[in-house]
């Protein structure tokens, strides 16, 4: 658990992050969105350190973070950003060990890790352990970014616009990536990002941050039903409402008895690739299929019903 | 490429053979000597002073290197910012002070020998590699130098494990680019007894003979021009492992 207890950070008289008390639980994504210069990156830093705050406290699991070095607080916590900073001059292997080697793990140890990792971010390691950075894809350096911030098993992950330097179809596979990656070891993860459809796909919770401010921190089907300024109905924009609720939902949870035709729909898709695909197909209703197995159809009444504002 | 090596290659077995069996050319400098004069020069072993010439050059660059690029890191630390201006007004004025005065200064303290030679070329060596090192520590991607931070390096593991290794192609531009500058200089080295090429130089200017002059003057290239090209080398072997653009030196 991350608790963030009125901080503030200034710049030479200029207040960039302004008095920010926040919870982040245990276990889950919260996603910090703005604009840029919104602060939002300032008050990440915080969390390791990179930046200290003016004012106020951050406790991590109830101790606070200034009680441990900032070195060592670092190495505690997983570190992604932007254009992934992978080590020019060191392989895949090497960048991936540099937190275990920091903390002193045995050669072997850290080797067994090194393979697994990649592993889990489907790169054959004997394909991938000596590569240099450069001669790696847009996509497999990313890979490269994450595992490298996961290597010493961290319980919080922190990640700076991971994605902002991938193009549209990388990017959407990074995010399922990194939400079953989440699912698979649990860590609580803090991500920074200006774009509200990736914050609303990836967040368990939102926090929306304008000029180093705290609109509203909140689950997205609230953020979305429930704007708590205008500025925050704007950065979610309004004819795009009823789509983003329904991309929070999931077919398997609006199944109806009764059969159609056509292609099937995944239960695990979202409400709005279902309706989407119900619309662009011409019909009123697709059977769904679990792991193959019909289940029952989805109908467009019922992802209409969905998309409509909550009473 | 290929035909590169052997140019290179040639070039070598010219200076060797050249250093241990002169008499080889003895009909080519023949044709720069008056009929009654030694066609090779014939005070003193050509590989000792070439050694000895190496030897005085190598020590003064270590030194330059050793106090430049530690200068360049102290600079650069937050702590020695404010020394900045200071460091390179002296890496600026070791430059210009001419090594011909550096050697008049320095005969009366330490008197004749090699160390006026190895002060002169020390402080000739300074402001290149001082320049280059900070060139190179302070133009490092500023998302690699984030990464290091946020992975949890203190700052010695940082300038250690990343920004020093960075550097170092650039680095290594200023270290090439002293070292050929201090080839040449040294030879004035021998008019204060320090035991370089220059001595085969001079002797041929004093008695007249444009085969000693040019002997020296021979040897003194082909050691800066393939000690030049092998940095440079090593230069761009450095880049392109790390899959960075050629750093602009000098």
């Amino acid at each position: 658990m991350i608790e963030i207890e009125d901080i503030v950070k200034s710049y030479n008289g200029t207040t960039v992050v302004d008095h920010i008390s926040l919870t982040i639980p245990p276990r889950t994504m919260s996603v910090i969105v703005g604009t840029s210069g919104s602060g939002k990156t300032t008050l990440m830093r915080m969390i390791n350190r990179l930046v200290e705050p003016t004012a106020g406290t951050i406790r991590i699991d109830g101790e606070d973070i200034r009680d441990v070095p900032a070195h060592e607080l670092r190495r505690r916590i997983g570190y992604a950003i932007q254009g992934h900073g992978l080590f020019p001059h060191w392989t895949v292997a090497q960048n991936i060990a540099t937190v275990p080697k920091l903390l002193g793990w045995e050669k072997s140890k850290i080797e067994a890790r090194v393979d697994e990792l990649l592993g889990l971010f489907q790169l054959d390691p004997a394909q991938f352990r000596n590569r240099m950075p450069h001669e790696l894809s847009g996509g497999q350096q990313q890979r490269i970014g994450v595992a490298r911030a996961l290597a010493a098993g961290p319980n919080i992950l922190l990640m700076d616009e991971p994605f902002g330097a991938l193009d549209p179809l990388i990017r959407a596979k990074a995010q399922e990536d990194l939400l079953a990656i989440q699912r698979k070891l649990g860590t609580t993860i803090v991500l920074v990002t200006h774009d509200m459809e990736e914050a609303i796909h990836l967040g368990d919770r939102i926090a929306v941050m304008d000029k180093g401010k705290l609109l509203q921190y909140a689950e997205p089907a609230e953020i979305i039903v429930n704007p708590a300024t205008p500025f925050v109905a704007d950065l979610i924009g309004t004819s795009d409402r009823p789509f983003r609720l329904l991309s929070l939902t999931r077919v398997g949870d609006h199944v109806e008895t009764g059969t159609a035709t056509g292609s099937p729909i995944a239960a695990d898709a979202s409400l709005r690739d279902a309706y989407s695909d119900l619309l662009w197909s011409g019909r009123t209703a697709a059977p769904v299929t679990r792991d193959g197995q019909a289940i029952g159809i989805i109908t467009l009444a019922a992802c209409a019903r969905m998309a409509a504002r909550p009473q | 490429m290929k035909i590169g090596l052997l140019i290179r290659l040639a070039v070598f077995l010219v200076l060797v053979a050249l250093l241990i069996q002169p008499d080889l050319f003895q009909g080519f400098f023949a044709l720069f000597a008056r009929p009654t004069q030694p066609a090779i020069y014939n005070q003193g072993n050509l590989l000792d002073i070439t050694i000895s010439h190496l030897t005085i050059v190598a020590i003064a660059i270590a030194l330059s290197t050793v106090v430049a690029v530690g200068l360049a890191i102290l600079v650069t630390r937050p702590f020695g910012a404010e020394f900045l201006p200071v460091s390179r007004t002296i890496a600026n004025v070791g430059q210009t002070f001419p090594p011909v005065a550096v050697l008049a200064l320095a005969v009366p303290i330490l008197g004749f020998g090699t160390a006026p030679t190895l002060i002169a070329l020390f402080l000739y060596g300074l402001l290149p590699i001082f320049e280059n090192t900070l060139t190179g520590l302070t133009t490092l991607p500023p998302n690699v130098i984030e990464a290091a931070r946020g992975v949890g390096m203190t700052g010695r593991q940082r300038l250690m494990r990343v920004e020093l290794p960075l550097a170092l192609p650039v680095i290594l531009a200023g270290i090439r680019l002293s070292t050929v500058i201090a080839l040449a200089t040294a030879t004035i080295g021998s008019t204060v007894a320090a035991r370089t090429l220059g001595e085969v130089i001079i002797a041929g200017l004093q008695s007249g003979n444009t085969a000693f002059v040019l002997q020296g003057g021979l040897i003194v290239g082909i050691l800066a021009v393939l000690i030049y090209d092998a940095l440079a080398g090593l230069e761009r072997w450095l880049t392109a492992r790390t899959g960075q653009k050629q750093a602009a030196a000098n």
